[in-house]
């Protein structure tokens, strides 16, 4: 009748149910104020019978017995003073029985056996046994379950528990056990019940009015996880079987989760270690429906807490073998639940996983094997596709690292890269990712080779395409991420040892090298540096090394960088691999390797002329090459002259005027360099001076030619500048006369304009150099005495 | 009729007390007009004792041929109503033929009186114990006077007290009855005449089939017999149930019969009804059965009293299913009167 009734019907059920209770309950009131008992016994039965609708919903249901719970609290209040009622409680005991109707019934001789308690006329055991024992007449799955819930509540106080005034003689704190199990036992058989009833339409509304029920059977639990004095012997030998007696009877989905949940939570941390191997049958005993792995991973989670909250508890774990149950019991319900799709499973290894690193986090054994055990099952299902169980799978994978905040013992986990393969492409690298991270954040070091080689098995995902990857797919800026995340980890790799160093940079730029045109360009940098650190780090360690029958040495190094670089070039990214020669060559020179120095310019020049066409790039690339090669000092006067009259010649020959002129002028600085033993050629320099000079006229010519204006003299200035820097350094070709002239052409150049009007002088460039010259005067010294020379 | 009663207004006015009358127990006695009044209670063998006051009326004299008091054990039966069987009946003469001017008192005593049957109203039949007083005159007609008086009789202990245990499970039982089913429509408040009907042509075949497919329990009750403030323990155990039940009760039922052969007449008075169960049961439940009999009007059992009539108890186990059908299941019990009893 319910199922079918809408809410409107149910609300106006409640409605007359509450009407009833109100009404039976002000005539109870009276009968209380006059203390007529029959009359009180008649209206309260009258009030009760309220409840034996069936037409409400659990959650109806309840507000209706909530009503009536009020009035019987009053009802008890009377009970208790014999003075108004007049009858010895025994024999109300008796009197409320001769109701007719079980429900009324079974509520008042509820009421009057906790009064029968507390008035201590009889064993609190006896009243109790036979209070759940009548019980039984209520069947109805609903109406049972209120009744014995009250039933609970008024004899909660009332249980002969340790320290209780109704313990003592025959009562002793089992008579109270056995009372709540026996409760729990039949609400759970209720509970269980209510499935069965009504057509299996409504089953989605009876699961829904189950769960609304749960908690009035789970009360049970808790009492007794309250009860004092259920010591462990007890908890052990009769509490624990009794109840997952009753779990594993009922094959009921719902109730077999819900209690072992409730199991889990209610008792204590060392009980449940205690009966870890009780605890764990009864999973594996459960529906196979049933969500064994939250269970389980509730349960590994409170053992874990419980062994992080005192270092004490620990060797209880190692003397039960905790680890060692566990492992077995997930083992044996992963085999038995077929049905368990792979996510469980790895929640299940992940609890685990979580509860080992805890409690034995000694044992990287124990760890591997969970992982091992983890690629068996992997590997037993096809290709994992299911993203959540990814994500499980990455948690399982991260938990050492956190653990150990260290990438070093997860490398020595040989299990590690096994499972890792199991994972899609995206999340490899995510896990990789992740890795990275751990060891950035941690700063750990990684030094042997053979850790590097396990390491870059791991993250390849990263350095290299996977087969069947989609590169099209990819979103720059993750793989832009991805990539810098690899050169940072590449820093991260270091050894003292030269040998093992060049070993791991061996390793690295073996993987790198299978990165592909796109990541070659983040990738070889990093290495290139590394590799430069190295060399710098053998060359500091001074040249006792160099020519032993060791491998490290600063040549074999250079060897292959330039062979790490060249395949740069081709990538193609000529601009950087130039920037690298370049960087090479310099370090080269430090190491007084000329030939090998020589070789990077050689390379560098080569890409400049084969490489680099954007004109912008070449003048950024000129200006590279010119520093670089001013800076090193190790070429002999043929090779220099044959690189510096390379760059000369490239300068001359930039596109733009403006460029030709900067790139030449600056390489002025090829031939007179401020070094003590640096060259100086002061004729030469004043030479490129002078062409540049002519480059810069030519420019101001073409610009008033085509643009009818002469443009800035900023190219002057420049130009101005330099001279008065190879004056002061003392370049004898440099008379303070070319510098008079210079500043007067360059005056010249800015008061004449096309309409010929005078031009204020606005350049601030050459205002500030002018000022320079000034200031050097009135300072005086050596310096100052050179530009007094100089007129203005 | 004040002054019609006036003209016929009797002589005297007589009154009967007993010896012990004032500590002697009552107990209430419902009246013919639905009234209850209290009547002194005796038991077998006990002497019946008390005197008989004749009061004549003011100025009158009472003329009479004797005065003589009786003790009589009566048995009505309604359909043959103002006909008494007496089944005892002794008689002591107070006073030889006289006059009686002024208020006389005549002792007179019954020593040990058997009186082997309780006083007893039931639908069809009473039996009575009363004393009758008669003043007898010629011709204005005889005074009569009567006084009731209440007969209980102890039983002792039975010496054999067995529980009854019943299994209906019908595959066993193919030709017994041990499971009613009535029609449901016809059957709110169980009568009498439709628990006699159930008792053969009523009972379906197929029904039965059903049943013994879909119900079979086995209960239990402590004793088969009971004292009248006794109470009933058992319990019900469900074997097998394959239909919705919805509750179970627990009957008193009083089967009275009277007449003899042909002439037999029964009723069934339903004296309690009492709820088991509220719900449906599952295999292997087990509903336990406490009945105070306390509260309950109920008489020892009653068995072939003087050839006239019989009182039996039967507990009466039903079980209505959601559809209202009915299973029953019905066992004799026998009632005696313990003697610690307070009444």
């Amino acid at each position: 009748m319910r199922r079918l009734a809408g809410v409107e019907d149910e609300e106006k059920w409640l409605a007359e149910g509450i009407a009833g209770i109100q009404h039976n309950a002000f005539f109870m009131h009276r009968a209380l104020d006059a203390n007529n008992l029959r009359e009180v016994l008649k209206y309260s039965a009258l009030m009760l019978s309220e409840l034996r609708t069936s037409k409400l919903s659990p959650q109806k249901y309840y507000d209706l017995y909530m009503r009536a719970f009020d009035e019987l609290r009053q009802l008890e209040v009377f009970f208790k003073d014999e003075s108004r009622h007049g009858l010895p409680v025994v024999d109300l005991y008796e009197l409320v029985q001769h109701a007719g109707n079980i429900l009324p019934r079974m509520y008042l001789l509820c009421t009057v056996g906790s009064v029968y308690i507390k008035s201590k006329q009889a064993p609190s055991k006896d009243v109790l046994k036979d209070l759940v024992e009548m019980c039984r007449g209520v069947q109805h799955p609903i109406r049972g379950l209120f009744l014995r819930s009250y039933l609970a509540q008024v004899s909660r106080d009332k249980l002969p528990e340790i320290g209780s005034e109704y313990e003592g003689d025959a009562n002793t704190v089992m008579d109270a056990v056995e009372f709540v199990l026996q409760n729990f036992t039949e609400m759970n058989k209720l509970w269980v019940r209510i499935q069965h009833q009504g057509p299996g339409t409504v089953r989605e509304k009876q699961e829904k009015e189950r769960n609304e029920l749960r908690d009035l059977v789970g009360k049970n639990l808790h009492v007794l996880g309250q009860i004092e004095g259920v010591d462990l012997e007890m908890y052990k030998e009769t509490v624990l079987p009794r109840v997952l007696e009753q779990v594993v009877n009922c094959k009921d989905e719902l109730a077999q989760y819900y209690l072992m949940e409730c199991i889990i939570q209610v008792f204590p941390d060392e009980y449940h270690l205690q009966t870890l191997e009780t605890l764990l049958a009864a999973c594996t005993q459960l529906m196979p429906t049933v969500d064994t792995k939250i269970v389980l991973t509730q349960l590994m989670d409170r053992l874990s807490n419980y062994a992080a909250s005192s270092p004490d508890v620990l060797h209880e774990f190692l003397q039960v073998e905790a680890f060692a149950k566990l492992s077995n019991a997930i083992g044996k319900v992963i085999d038995t639940q077929i049905e368990m799709p792979i996510v469980g499973a790895m929640t299940l290894f992940v609890s685990l996983l979580t509860f080992t690193l805890r409690v034995h986090p000694d044992r990287l054994d124990y760890v591997d094997q969970i992982l091992g055990a983890c690629v068996v099952k992997l590997s037993s299902v096809p290709k994992l596709e299911d993203a959540r169980a990814m994500k499980q799978v990455v948690a399982l994978l991260s938990a050492p690292l956190e653990k150990y905040n260290d990438i070093v013992t997860a490398l020595t986990l040989s299990n590690y890269p096994r499972v890792m393969d199991h994972l899609d492409d995206g999340t490899n690298k995510v896990m990789a990712m992740l890795i990275i991270q751990s060891i950035m954040k941690n700063n750990s070091c990684i030094s042997t080779a053979d850790k590097v080689e396990v390491l870059f098995e791991l993250i390849k995902g990263l350095i290299k395409d996977l087969d069947g990857t989609d590169t099209e797919e990819l979103d720059e800026e993750d793989f832009q991420e991805e990539q810098n995340s690899v050169a940072r980890l590449i820093h991260m790799l270091d050894n003292e040892e030269p040998e093992e160093m060049l070993k791991i940079i061996c390793v690295v730029r073996k993987h790198l090298m299978t990165g592909g045109t796109r990541r070659l360009p983040f990738t070889v940098p990093p290495l290139v540096f590394s590799a430069l650190r190295l060399v710098r780090q053998l060359d500091s360690q001074g040249g006792d090394i160099t020519g032993e029958e060791v491998s490290a040495t600063p040549r074999k190094i250079f060897q292959i960088l330039n062979q790490t670089i060249e395949v740069l070039s081709s990538v193609p990214c000529p601009e950087l691999a130039l920037r690298l020669y370049l960087q090479c060559a310099e370090a080269a020179s430090d190491c007084d390797l000329e030939p090998a120095a020589y070789e990077f310019f050689t390379q560098a020049f080569i890409l400049y002329e084969e490489e680099i066409a954007d004109s912008k790039a070449q003048v950024t690339a000129i200006h590279l090459i010119i520093g670089t090669l001013q800076r090193i000092n190790v070429f002999g006067v043929e090779n220099r002259d044959t690189l510096t009259h390379k760059a000369t010649g490239y300068s001359a020959r930039l596109l733009k005027k403006p460029d030709q002129c900067r790139a030449v002028y600056a390489c002025s600085h090829l031939f007179w360099v401020d070094d003590i033993d640096g060259i100086k050629d002061g004729e030469r320099a004043l030479l490129c001076l002078r062409r540049a000079l002519r480059i810069a006229n030519a420019a101001q010519q073409m610009a008033n030619a085509t643009r009818g204006s002469s443009g800035p003299v900023t190219l002057f200035v420049e130009i101005l500048n330099k001279y008065i820097y190879f004056y002061e350094k003392g370049n004898p070709h440099i008379t303070p006369s070319d510098i008079q002239s210079l500043i007067e052409l360059i005056n010249t150049e800015m008061q004449s304009d096309d309409n010929g009007n005078r031009r204020i002088h606005s350049d601030p460039f050459f205002t500030s150099t002018l000022r320079y010259i000034r200031f050097q005067k009135q300072k005086g010294g050596v310096i100052g005495d050179k530009y007094d020379l100089i007129k203005l | 009729m004040n002054y019609l009663r006036g003209a016929f207004k009797p002589a005297c006015n007589i009154s009967i007390t007993f010896t012990d009358g004032k500590n002697r127990k009552q107990v209430p006695v419902k009246k013919d007009n639905g009234q209850m009044v209290m009547n002194p209670l005796f038991h077998s063998q006990e002497t019946i004792a008390g005197k008989v006051c004749i009061e004549p009326y003011q100025g009158k004299k009472v003329e009479h041929n004797g005065v003589k008091v009786e003790l009589l054990g009566q048995i009505e039966m309604y359909f043959d109503r103002g006909n008494f069987y007496d089944f005892t009946s002794l008689v002591r003469e107070l006073d030889v033929p006289g006059e009686i001017y002024e208020n006389k008192a005549y002792p007179f005593e019954f020593p040990t009186v058997e009186m082997p049957y309780e006083t007893y109203n039931g639908v069809n039949v009473r039996l009575r114990y009363v004393l009758k007083v008669t003043v007898t005159r010629g011709y204005a007609g005889s005074i009569v006077e009567y006084q009731d008086f209440v007969v209980r009789n102890y039983s002792p202990l039975p010496p054999i007290n067995n529980s009854i245990k019943v299994r209906s499970k019908l595959s066993q039982f193919p030709g017994s009855l041990s499971l009613f089913i009535l029609n449901p429509f016809a059957l709110k408040p169980l009568l009498a005449s439709d628990m006699l009907n159930s008792f053969g042509p009523l009972l379906d075949v197929q029904m039965e089939v059903g049943i013994e497919d879909c119900l079979h329990i086995e209960f239990e009750y402590n004793k088969s017999k009971y004292h009248l403030k006794d109470v009933i323990l058992g319990k019900v155990y469900f074997l097998l149930v394959r239909i919705k039940i919805k509750n179970m009760d627990l009957e008193i039922r009083r089967r009275e019969s009277t007449g003899a052969g042909a002439n037999t007449h029964v009723e069934t008075e339903t004296l309690a009804k009492f709820e088991l169960m509220d719900g449906a049961p599952v295999r292997g439940e087990s509903i336990p059965v406490r009945l105070f009999l306390t509260p309950y009007d109920l008489t020892p059992t009653h068995k072939n009293i003087n050839n006239k009539f019989s009182v039996k108890y039967y507990l009466n186990l039903v079980l209505v299913d959601e559809e209202d059908r009915r299973y029953f299941k019905q066992q004799e019990i026998t009632l005696y009167r313990l003697k610690d009893e307070s009444s």
